[in-house]
Parts: structure tokens; sequence; C-alpha cells
């Protein structure tokens, strides 16, 4: 209990000293994890819907699959990733690994699946009625897409959070391909780890309660922009 | 305007829609009724572009409308209200102008129809409330008005007040025939409610296992049904066989359970017919020897009293003949009906309808 305090007590101190480092640790990932989930919205949202609206052969085996890849380890990304990216492999003349570009690519990978997942079913939510009238209006294909993902705006910005949620507080990939390099690579769930394994763990507490205050400000920013 | 020719409509093997055939006319109000699950709804889903039929084809003004694409103009000239009243998570306004956005009008038009629906559908000032917290008649006007906004002209009404209370109904109801006589909108519905088709209708189709068994002016089908399946689905409830046994003064005779009932019928003596008397037309008297100018009077006994809040139905047997009455709650107690109590009855001889024996499906 008296750990937890002083955590607290440290996390508070750092954040109001504007330790450097920590600053550093955090707007990196900041930059990262907000990049991933830009880029895996803008990938997610519309293969969500082309799967919804489309029918082809094997579609249901297909969000099946989808499914299953929410609880895709991060190690196993991270794995994947470290093979593609290396020198020898077929990304390797990106030079993207250990650096924060091969984190993002890696975490956007990770996330894509649960946040295309939940557009799909935030779309196949939409009462049949809503999509007979959009139709019945005189809607064109694009007016039909948009009309859409307006009516499931709130299930789909709930899909962004998870995302982000997902990214944010992942490490395996993080460490794999950005190999904690300090003011390069490092962001706040590898320094938790590392400070962790060096015994620290007030240290790994205050950046931990960091990342847990990052993950409530997004919600409720979300939550006053799905409420207005 | 809408020539429907034999429209046939399968799903995974099941015949839904067996030979639609129909021809709508320009600015009439057009009711489909019969019971549920019939094929309504699909017929109309057909009308209204949402589903393709398996054969038969649809002219609009001449030209075949079957398996148009989403994005044909034609599409714009149909609109459609649905059974459920549903609403987009969005302003009231936003729900109106929907259709509207669609076709690219500017904002000054747009705002400028979206409020002028507002105050025909009686919701002006209600233009910033979230649609999905109205309540179900005012949701069903709005879906209205947002079809109604774009000026379509053909509505299309799949049993648009099924789901909604008495006053709600006819707010619904007085809108309809408000945009068909003030705009000339041809309007086609759907429903399972008798009264609703007689109130609104111009002209009524009854459709039976996939087709319509019989189309015509309100006034021809509620009085002359064509078969017995009809008969009962328009509330006859005394539908009854009999045989032509001679004729007089003009008249037919048939011979009803072995009581003689006086009719008008082309038919030839010996013909087997079918025929319907509606319960609201027979008098009931009490006591004996009632003076009546009607040609068929029949004597009997009162078997049950069936309460329908203010009409009720009363069944009389006179010998082996059963017939269905209509009384008012107020005559019940007056005349004191109850089973076993002595009656006559009396009703003239245009109230018998005479339809062919067998029950064919189309007439």
């Amino acid at each position: 209990m008296n750990d937890l305090l002083t955590g607290f007590q440290m996390a508070l101190n750092l954040i109001l000293a504007a330790d450097p480092e920590v600053l550093t640790i955090t707007l990196t990932t900041l930059r990262i994890t907000f990049t991933s989930v830009l880029i895996g919205t803008l990938i997610s949202i519309p293969l969500g819907a082309a799967i919804t609206f489309r029918e082809f052969r094997g579609k249901k085996t297909l969000i099946s699959i989808i499914q299953t890849l929410y609880a895709l380890p991060t190690v196993i990304v991270g794995l994947l990733c470290y093979m593609v990216l290396s020198r020898s492999g077929p990304l390797g003349d990106l030079k993207w690994l250990f650096t924060p570009n091969g984190m993002i690519f890696g975490q956007t990978i990770l996330i894509i699946p649960i946040m295309a997942g939940l557009t799909i079913a935030a779309l196949q939510a939409i009462d049949p009625i809503i999509t007979d009238t959009i139709r019945s209006l005189g809607a064109t294909r694009l007016q039909f897409l948009k009309s859409h993902l307006r009516e499931a705006r709130f299930a789909i910005m709930a899909a962004i959070i998870v995302g982000f949620s997902r990214a944010i507080s992942e490490v395996g990939t993080a460490i794999m391909i950005g190999g904690n390099i300090k003011g390069h690579t490092r962001v706040l769930t590898t320094a938790i780890s590392l400070q962790t394994s060096m015994g620290n763990f007030n240290l790994s507490l205050a950046l931990g309660i960091i990342l847990l205050a990052i993950a409530l400000i997004i919600n409720l920013i979300m939550g006053f922009v799905q409420n207005r | 305007m809408i020539e429907i020719q034999d429209i046939v409509k399968e799903f995974d093997g099941n015949t839904v829609l067996t030979g639609v055939t129909e021809t709508i006319q320009k600015g009439e109000i057009f009711a489909i009724i019969g019971p549920s699950g019939q094929g309504k709804t699909t017929l109309l889903r057909i009308l209204g572009l949402l589903l393709k039929q398996t054969s038969g084809r649809i002219l609009f003004e001449g030209k075949p409308i079957s398996q148009i694409s989403d994005s044909d103009p034609v599409r714009r000239r149909f609109g459609m209200v649905f059974q459920t009243p549903v609403a987009f998570k969005d302003s009231v306004y936003h729900n109106i102008a929907l259709g509207l956005r669609y076709r690219g009008f500017s904002k000054e038009v747009i705002r400028e129809k979206v409020m002028q629906k507002l105050e025909e559908i009686g919701l002006t000032g209600y233009e910033n409330r979230k649609a999905t917290t109205l309540s179900g008649g005012e949701k069903q006007r709005v879906s209205l008005a947002r079809v109604m906004v774009t000026g379509p002209d053909v509505l299309i009404l799949d049993e648009p007040t099924a789901n909604l209370d008495p006053v709600s109904t006819e707010v619904i109801e007085d809108l309809i025939r408000y945009y068909n006589k003030k705009l000339g909108t041809t309007v086609i519905l759907s429903t399972h409610d008798l009264m609703q088709g007689q109130r609104l209708a111009d002209r009524v189709a009854v459709m039976m296992n996939g087709r319509f068994i019989q189309s015509g002016p309100i006034f021809d089908v509620f009085t002359r049904p064509c078969s017995e399946d009809v008969a009962k689905f328009i509330g006859i409830s005394n539908v009854l066989s009999g045989k032509i046994i001679r004729k007089e003064e003009g008249m037919s005779v048939i011979l009803v359970d072995g009581k003689e009932i006086h009719a008008i019928a082309e038919e030839p003596v010996g013909t087997q017919v079918k025929i319907a008397i509606r319960p609201e037309e027979i008098t009931l008297h009490t006591g004996p020897d009632q003076w009546s100018s009607a040609r068929n009077i029949l004597f009997g006994v009162v078997e049950a009293v069936r309460p329908f809040g203010i009409i009720s139905l009363i069944r009389v047997k006179s010998g082996d003949l059963i017939l269905s009455v209509q009384v008012t709650w107020q005559s019940i107690k007056e005349l004191d009906l109850k089973s076993g109590v002595q009656v006559s009855l009396s009703f003239k001889a245009p109230s018998v309808h005479i339809m062919p024996d067998e029950n064919s499906y189309e007439c």
C-alpha cells in the first residue's frame, strides 16, 4: 500500500516537474499511438464497410477470422513485423527496424482486426429499415455509405477508442520492433517494463499512472463528442 | 400509370407472390388488403424498387422499371414509408432533409422545404429535437415528411399505422389524404385494417395466397365479394351454402339449411350457390309479428351473445339455419337479449349477396 502511495506521489512530482525524460517518453508514446490509430482508422473503416456491404463467398469465414484476430498476441505481431522489417526481410529496405516508423507499422497491424471487426459489428447493428429508407430515398452508392457511417458513428467511435487503448497499452510489438532505445523508441510501456526489471517499482508505477491518465483524457474527450 | 404484370416472387423455393396483375391509375389511392403473411409487404418492396421479382414486369409510365439499379433516377420518383417507425440518430431537421441532401439542393432551399413539411405534419418547433426521442406516431409523421419533401410521384406505404395508436393513425391518414389531394401523389398502401382501407382508398385489392383475388372500387369489393374467402375477410360472418329452388316475382328463392331465402340472383333454378349476408343488414326484433317490409323474415332463438365492445354479435338459430346479427350494446340491455330468447330476424332480398359455390382463388 505504501508503495502505491509513493508511486502516486512520484507520478505527480514527475508530471509537475515536467521531467525531461518522462516528457520525451510520453510524447513518443502519443506520437506513435496517434499515428497508428489514424492509419488504422483510415484502413479499418473502409475495410469494415466494404466487408459489410458487399456479398462475396467466404464472407462469414472472413468475419470469423477477423474476430479471432482480436486476440492476436502482440509478440506474434512483433515477431512477424521483425521478420518483415529486418534487413533480409521483404521490407528491409525501408530500414524501419528499431525506429518509431517500425513501431507504427506493427501497432497498425495489431489494431486493424479489432477496429475493422467492431466497424462491421456497428454497421450490421443498423436497423434494416434504416437501410431500406436510405435506399428508397434515392441515395447514390457514396451517399449510402456516408449515411450508414453517420448512423453508426457512436459505435465506430467506440471502435476507435478500443484501437487506441490496444495500441497505447501493448508492449510486445513496441519492445521487439522498437527495441526500447532511450530518447528514440522508448515508450511508456517499454519504459515500465525496463524500470520494473531494474527494481524501480515507484518509477514504473508513476509511468503506469501517466499512461492511464492519457487513456482517461482520451475517453473523456470522446465521451464529450458523443454526447454533443 | 403503373402496370403490374404477372409478378412472381420466390424466396428459397417458397413462392410468396404467385402472379400479381393490376393497373394503378395516376392520382388514386390504391389499398392492398389481406391477412398477414400473404405477400403484401413483398409486393410493395418490389414496387418500391427494394426487391427484384423472380418474373413478371412492372411498367411505370409505359416503361419497364424491373431490375433497375440503385442509381437509376426513376428510383427518386418513388417514396416509401415502412411499418415500423424509424428515425436516424440525428435531429428531426436532418431526418427530413436527408432525401433533399441526396438530391443536392442548396441549404436555403432545404431549409424552406423542411420547415414547410414540419408545419404540415404539425411538428413546427421540433426541428432541433433528437428524432430518436419522438413517439412512434411522431416518428411516422417524420418518416412521411422525409419522403414527401422529395416530391415523389408515387408514395408507397407498408402498413403505415399498424404500430400506432388511434389518434396517431388518424393524423397519418389525414396526411396521406392531404398529400394525395393537394399534390396529386399516387398512393399505394397495404393494410390489414379493413376500416382504414375503406376510409382512405379509391380502389382496393384483396391479396390472398400471393395474388389479388379481387380488386375494384371500394364499394364493389365490400358489397360484392367474389368468393367465400373474400367475404369472410371483409367481415361478412354469414356465408352459407344453398340451392336456387324456384323463381318468384322476379326473385330467386334459395333453400339454405332448410329455410327459404329470397334473393336477387341471375343464376338458373338448380344452381348451387354461396350466399353472404352482412350481420349489420339483419334487423332483430323481440316479440311476435313485428311488421317489416323486408322480404325475408325468420323466427329463431338466441344461441349466443358475443360482445365486441359497443357492438355485439348475436347468434340466432332458426331451425337448422344459424345467422349472426349485429346489435348495439344498448339494444341488448333494452331487449334483455340472452341465450334462449325468442326473436325474429328480417333482411331485404338485395342484402343477400350471391357468390359461386366453389371457393375459387381468382374472380
